[in-house]
């Protein structure tokens, strides 16, 4: 992990304090997605190596004067040069970090948590279930299924988000969706009558989707209650609640599981998640206010 | 119509109903196809049909003055569309507009009412098979009324 | 300098009066030391220069949601039981400077002057404290990553470790199965016997570092009968305890019972005042605090002490994941006392009792769990 400086190895564990510490990274590309959420393409410094992460970690985005964030990962893992962060903005950072302009430096912790089982996967069809902002976590994986594309059976990509305005990545989605090896459905809450797509909650799309429920590994992330009604759409189609993943989200302040904001039932969402397997938290899905 | 029993029969809606009840409704089935762009019923106008949608897209949608029509939901291949038919006053509550070539299997409705009306088995599986699809439709009207992709209020 | 002469193995007698020179020696082997004193109407730690430092002739009172000290009738070094201070401040500090930097570009420096130029002596530690120790140690140490900070904090300590006697009045330790008796982690573990005609010190010697501060000072091989005695009252101490927590399957049974109409009843008395998270020995909960100079040209950033009782400690855009304070006490106590044992394959509790003297409504951890499980609604069907 290049973020993570090593200046001692124990048999377990390197020393922390410098994993508290953001390396600098200029910004040198910031694209506007829709009207809450902005993407910023960012390169290492000062010869720092680049942040070579997996599917599904986040890092710690550090905005001079302001505060730190925790933000997934949303690029290529293949081209870790570039460090891409798609972020929307809904709190005092995320709304400054809109402001910030290429040339611009931001401090970076990470990469930290675990990851989207791609490898798990081959062999298996995927399904991509994406709501909203939760499309960009899954981009990296999305990328990853399609460098090795002829390894797994068929798939789909699910993507529910508020209006047509709000779709991200609408040029890729669009792109992909071309392909004639992938299956993408794309719907939207509501929609003026100029939207030749669907109109209706994302799991509308599950029955209908392209994949065997007993051979699949399917990728869930969006708001919790999208997540909690997606897990219900699955276990009707008889997905395996060990084949279905979710990204959970909480308070985060260290991201190497110190500080125990992000803790979530004995879980701790920064270093045993985001990324979980639906069956390793099941009993906790469910319990409010956890 | 024979070459429309294979197909509602297969069609889940219509699964566990006896053959003689089947017969019945395949009796009240035509085939009918829409062009992208037309309206297969309107906000207002009696409802005095159901239909299969076998191919194609329809955009339920609510008009309103200042913004223009705004589609709530998209229904495609398999899905039930309207039923304002079995409900008084038996009036569409939204436009059905056709967004691609659409196929569909349209029933109908008044001569199915009538029927229900003298056999009651017929009417309650009817009503129980839709009462099963407004279910759906009002869960998933819910999740869309969280706007859950919106900003926290 | 007296030989010693080791007739029951390991364990030894420091006579009261040799007492002073135990410290002193430390003193001079250039050890900070840190220990029990009156202070502020508690027992508190923290540097201390001698044996007159120390609480002679107190004792103290405790019960749910009360303290207070009272006068012995002998002269006791160590006749009390744990004050709201515990060894955790010492070694994770309240707050620790990370880093510093200017705007130009993050020109950062670590936060290296808070290594600490001297190692410390950690005089008067319970054996509950011991495993609490041990315990942040699997955290701070045995985790994915190794925090900087309580790591060259933690090193060097010395410790003179005194088994307890008598239990506190909120103690529990026997029912967690971390004393009276300290049995690890320690340099050197003292019983204090004190009676009309005698006052000495039942001296175990737990390392080689021990041994050699223990040679410095006069002391005697310990007698059968004097280690017998001892034993007797620790062992008495452990059958006193006033409280008792069933840790019988407690995990599992903890986790049964998120729904259970008992958070209701505790979440109204509850004022999530987080004393309770501030005064046990094993809490570990940060935040992280970026501040920024009024000229906006420079930054730090430090990490200080949070608890999970505070309405923003659980906060995700739009609002707080347990907004409830019946949520925030129960995720406090099935943390402590079940999703510990998952993190870390330890209970978080040590039995101190603080958490229930300190608690200003008189909360006990002990009643709560007890309680859940005895009116645990076992479900008839499989």
């Amino acid at each position: 992990m290049a973020n993570v400086i090593e200046t001692e190895r124990e048999s377990k564990g390197v020393l922390t304090v410098e994993s508290m510490l953001p390396l600098r990274f200029r910004i040198n590309r910031v694209r506007k997605e829709t009207h809450d959420a902005f993407t910023l393409d960012l390169e290492a410094t000062d010869g720092a190596a680049a942040c070579k992460f997996s599917p599904g970690q986040f890092n710690m985005l550090y905005m001079f004067g302001v505060g730190e964030v925790p933000i997934s990962i949303s690029g290529n893992p293949e081209t870790p040069d570039t460090l891409v962060h798609t972020i929307r903005a809904v709190g005092p950072v995320t709304k400054a970090l809109r402001t910030v302009k290429r040339g611009e430096f931001l401090g970076i912790r990470g990469p930290f948590g675990s990851t989207w089982p791609v490898a798990e996967a081959v062999g298996n069809d995927v399904v991509v279930v994406a709501g909203g902002i939760g499309l960009a976590p899954l981009r990296p994986a999305i990328y990853q299924l399609f460098a090795e594309r002829e390894r797994y059976g068929k798939i789909a990509i699910l993507y529910g988000t508020r209006t047509p305005a709000d779709i991200l990545y609408r040029r890729e989605l669009e792109q992909w969706r071309a392909r004639f090896d992938i299956e993408v459905n794309i719907t939207v809450d509501r929609a003026t009558s100029n939207w030749r797509g669907n109109v209706g909650v994302v799991t509308n799309l599950i029955p209908k989707a392209t994949f065997d429920p007993y051979n699949s590994t399917v990728l869930v992330c969006g708001p919790e209650i999208m997540m909690r009604f997606t897990i219900t759409a699955l276990q009707k189609r008889g997905v395996p609640l060990d084949h279905i993943y979710v990204s959970m989200e909480r308070n985060m302040k260290c991201a190497v599981g110190f500080c125990g904001h992000c803790q979530y039932g004995p879980f701790f969402v920064c270093k045993d998640g985001p990324v979980f397997s639906f069956d390793r938290i099941k009993d906790w899905f469910y319990i409010r206010e956890l | 119509m024979d070459t429309l029993e294979p197909i509602l029969q297969e069609h889940p809606f219509l699964m566990g109903l006896n053959p003689g009840h089947i017969k019945l409704i395949v009796g009240c089935a035509s085939n009918m196809r829409f062009d992208a762009g037309q309206k297969i019923f309107q906000e207002g106008e009696e409802a005095n049909a159901f239909y299969v949608v076998r191919s194609g897209k329809v955009a339920l949608e609510i008009y309103a003055p200042d913004r223009g029509s705004l589609i709530v939901e998209t229904l495609g291949a398999g899905d039930i569309l309207g039923w304002s038919w079995l409900i008084p006053p038996y009036q569409w509550h939204l436009d059905a507009r056709v967004v691609e070539l659409t196929r569909l299997i349209a029933l109908d409705g008044k001569c199915l009412r009538k029927k229900c009306e003298e056999d009651h088995e017929l009417g309650y599986e009817l009503l129980k098979r839709f009462a099963s699809i407004m279910e759906q439709r009002l869960e998933a009207t819910r999740m869309q009324l969280l706007d859950l992709y919106g900003e926290r209020d | 300098m007296k030989k010693s002469k080791e007739l029951t193995g390991n364990i030894f007698i420091i006579e009261r009066a040799d007492f002073d020179a135990l410290l002193a020696s430390l003193i001079q082997h250039k050890y900070q030391l840190i220990g029990p004193t009156v202070r502020n109407a508690t027992i508190e730690l923290c540097e201390i220069g001698g044996t007159n430092d120390l609480p002679v002739g107190w004792t103290d009172a405790q019960n749910e949601g009360t303290y207070s000290l009272e006068k012995r009738n002998d002269k006791a070094l160590f006749g009390f039981a744990s004050g709201q201070h515990s060894w955790k401040q010492f070694l994770h500090l309240p707050t620790v400077r990370l880093w510093k930097t200017n705007a130009n570009g993050l020109s950062t420096e670590s936060a290296e002057e808070e290594h600490p130029d001297r190692s410390v002596a950690f005089i008067g530690a319970r054996s509950c404290d011991l495993h609490a120790i041990s315990i942040q140690d699997k955290i701070f140490l045995d985790s994915l990553y190794a925090d900087r900070s309580y790591k060259l904090r933690r090193r060097d300590v010395f410790i003179v470790a005194v088994n307890c006697t008598k239990p506190g009045g909120t103690c529990f330790c026997s029912s967690m199965k971390t004393g009276p008796k300290a049995t690890s982690s320690f340099d050197l573990a003292l019983t204090e016997i004190i009676n009309d005609h005698q006052h000495f010190f039942v001296t175990e010697v737990g390392t080689e570092r021990g041994k050699e501060i223990l040679n410095e000072i006069p002391h005697h091989a310990a007698s059968r009968e004097q280690v017998a005695s001892m034993e007797e009252l620790i062992a008495g101490a452990s059958r006193t305890m006033g409280r008792l927590l069933n840790t019988d399957n407690i995990k599992n049974m903890l986790y049964r019972n998120y729904e259970h109409p008992r958070w209701n009843d505790v979440a109204a008395r509850c004022l999530s005042c987080a004393n309770c998270t501030m005064v046990c020995p094993t809490c570990f909960c940060t935040t992280i605090e970026d501040d920024t100079s009024l000229q906006g040209d420079n930054a730090e950033r430090r990490r200080k002490w949070d608890s999970c009782f505070t309405l923003d400690f659980s906060y995700i855009h739009g609002g707080s994941v347990r907004s409830s304070v019946k949520s925030r006490y129960r995720q406090w106590l099935i943390h402590k006392l079940a999703a510990w044992i998952d993190q870390f394959g330890v209970s978080g509790c040590v039995g101190c009792g603080r958490c229930i003297t300190w608690c200003p409504v008189g909360i006990d951890i002990t009643k709560e769990a007890n309680a859940i499980r005895a009116s645990e609604k076992i479900s008839s069907t499989t």
